[in-house]
């Protein structure tokens, strides 16, 4: 490459990254704002003030923030945990064992995947309405599963394709125990697979949104991104932007951090299968 | 010499191989159990929380049936589906719908292309950089991108109207539809080109650097290298990265909810269906809506597969 080319792509590179994370640093500098501040249209805050924080925290804005930061963790949590554990199970036996039905496993994830979300909200409102799952923590969990399992089964059956196997074998026959061989050999091959996959299916229930409004309607088990566009401000007549915006941060600051420790990982997950032919 | 050993060769074979056979099809029948028991659960799961909630749709979609009224429940058939369908609201809807999807899958491809053709060539310390930086979209949730995107074009607060060229002081983006909608294109593309980027820059990795190389050498320009060598090499992974683009934008909703609730005529499929089932309690509309949604879904898979030929499978690694 010559060095014009070379100057090219790297310019092309300054531009990605500027593209990438001026949104992010508008909010942020939203969130920073003071009330006074906030209609100066202007990119950055001409007086630097926390106290969109304070209120978010321990202001008026606390209420809502509080519970729902509480509920997205633990709603979160729970979905990708369960889901994890069962695609786990399900992509160890699709990349290890021959059984009928396989493809029917992988098809059936993979229409779930592209299921319209808002098409199960309507049921499952009136449902959970009637059975007493509506605006409850359970009656989230539930319906986040149609979002987390169908991507670990896939991510997760791509990952354990690439496994030797056959190591477990071979460590046997070095006079290992099966379960030995089995702990000592493939968990550690196994891990960042399932690792990576838990990550992923975490930030899939994170970005819900349709759920998150449809299926609750209180801080009993609203998660944040529904709370956000319930916030009201500090008066009627006041917009609750800077509240908004300093929650919106943060939600934003762990998943991304999440996804820049992991960035390899996630990668990694997200293009496995999806180019393996 | 050969009439002798084939029937030996036939004779001794079945002999052989039919206690093996029979193993074998015991070892058959234990990993079949044995992979149900375990894929089982998660298949379950996966059915019963999309299975039931569309039949449940389906059955609601043919009554009259509001939650504020819910002795008046009825059975009228497909009624439901002829008052949407011959609604204007719906059309637009729908006609929006497909025009964001049309619209941010396709600046999508390329942008994503030019962002993976960028990470693809810039070596040394600022590829993990944009690699890092790049995933900063996919990490942000939608609903805090589209309060990002709307706070900077809204007319009280937005630094955008002194920015953009030939645009007032005062100048609304979300009192008019086509740049309310332009908007919401933006924060969508803005959201999602990284993970079409990501898919790329994967597929680009796999094509044989020795076929470029020999294509410069027979003086291919790089633009002809682009259409005759890279893009074909990558037409798995386009399609793939194109088809589940497409279904996840003909899905839209939250930007749309955030920015304009659907006013100015913003309104879209999957918003639609909300304001009739959340907002207005008209669970048998709501449900005739989001069945329709489900079988245009089933359109763009129809047509990606059979019309376009992606091949999902392969596509995901299995056969």
């Amino acid at each position: 490459m010559s060095t014009k080319e070379k100057l090219g792509w790297y310019l092309g590179a300054l531009l990605i990254v500027l593209y990438a994370v001026l949104p992010v640093a508008y909010i942020v500098s939203m969130s920073f704002k003071s009330e006074s501040d906030l209609a100066n249209k202007k990119f950055f805050p001409t007086q630097w003030t926390t106290e969109n924080y304070s209120g978010i925290f321990a202001g008026s804005g606390s209420d809502l923030f509080l519970p729902a930061l509480r509920n997205s963790v633990i709603t979160c949590l729970i979905a990708t945990l369960i889901a994890v554990v069962l695609a786990m199970f399900a992509a160890y036996a699709i990349a290890r064992l021959n059984f009928p039905g396989k493809r029917v496993v992988l098809t059936s994830a993979l229409a779930v995947a592209v299921f319209p979300v808002i098409t199960m909200v309507t049921p499952l409102f009136n449902l959970w309405r009637r059975v007493g799952l509506y605006d409850t923590i359970p009656g989230l969990i539930i319906p986040y599963l149609a979002l987390t399992l169908p991507i670990s089964i896939w991510t997760m059956s791509a990952f354990f394709r690439g496994i030797p196997w056959d190591m477990e074998q071979a460590a046997q026959v070095d006079g290992a125990t099966s379960w030995q061989a089995f702990r000592k050999v493939i968990v550690p091959l196994a891990a960042p697979g399932v690792f990576t996959t838990a990550i992923i299916a975490f930030f899939i229930a994170w970005n819900d949104f349709v759920f998150g409004i449809s299926l609750t309607s209180t801080s009993r088990a609203q998660p944040v991104p529904a709370a956000l566009s319930s916030f009201t401000g500090s008066s009627y007549f006041v917009q609750p932007t800077g509240a908004i915006s300093a929650a919106a941060v943060i939600v934003t600051i762990p998943v991304v951090l999440l996804a820049l420790v992991f960035q390899r990982r996630i990668v990694a997950g997200l293009t496995n299968g999806a180019v393996k032919g | 010499m050969s009439a002798t050993t084939t029937p030996r060769a036939a004779g001794a074979r079945p002999a052989a191989g039919k206690p093996g056979k029979a193993r074998s099809s015991d070892k058959a029948r234990a990993e079949a159990k044995l992979g149900w028991y375990l894929a089982g659960p998660a298949f379950v799961i996966l059915v019963a929380v999309t299975g039931y909630p569309i039949l449940q749709a389906l059955y609601e979609s043919l009554f009259s049936y509001r939650l504020t009224a819910p002795g008046d429940r009825e059975f009228i058939g497909l009624r439901n589906y002829g008052v949407i369908l011959t609604d204007s609201l719906w059309w637009e809807a729908m006609v929006n719908t497909v025009l964001i999807t049309v619209v941010t899958v396709a600046i999508e491809l390329v942008l994503g292309f030019a962002l993976a053709m960028v990470m693809h060539k810039v070596l040394g310390w600022l590829r993990p950089i944009v690699r890092t930086a790049i995933l900063v979209p996919y990490a942000v949730i939608t609903v805090v991108s589209a309060y990002a995107w709307q706070y900077a074009f809204a007319l009280t607060t937005g630094f955008m109207n002194s920015v953009v060229p030939g645009v007032g002081e005062d100048f609304d983006w979300f009192a008019n539809k086509w740049t309310a909608l332009l908007v919401i294109c933006l924060s969508e593309i803005w959201k999602t080109t990284p993970f079409i980027s990501l898919l790329l820059l994967a597929g680009l990795a796999q094509v044989p650097s020795d076929t470029i190389e020999a294509a410069k050498v027979d003086g291919a320009t790089a633009w002809e290298r682009l259409w005759r060598v890279t893009l074909p090499n990558m037409k798995a992974s386009i399609m793939v990265a194109l088809l589940f683009r497409a279904l996840d934008a003909f899905r839209i909703f939250d930007n749309v909810y955030i920015m304009t609730q659907g006013a100015a005529g913003t309104q879209t499929v999957s918003a639609l269906a909300y304001n009739q089932t959340i907002s207005r309690l008209e669970i048998g509309l709501g449900s005739a809506v989001s069945v329709l949604l489900f079988v245009c879904v089933l359109v763009i898979c129809f047509l990606a597969i059979k019309v376009f030929k992606v091949d999902l499978a392969r596509a995901r690694g299995e056969g």
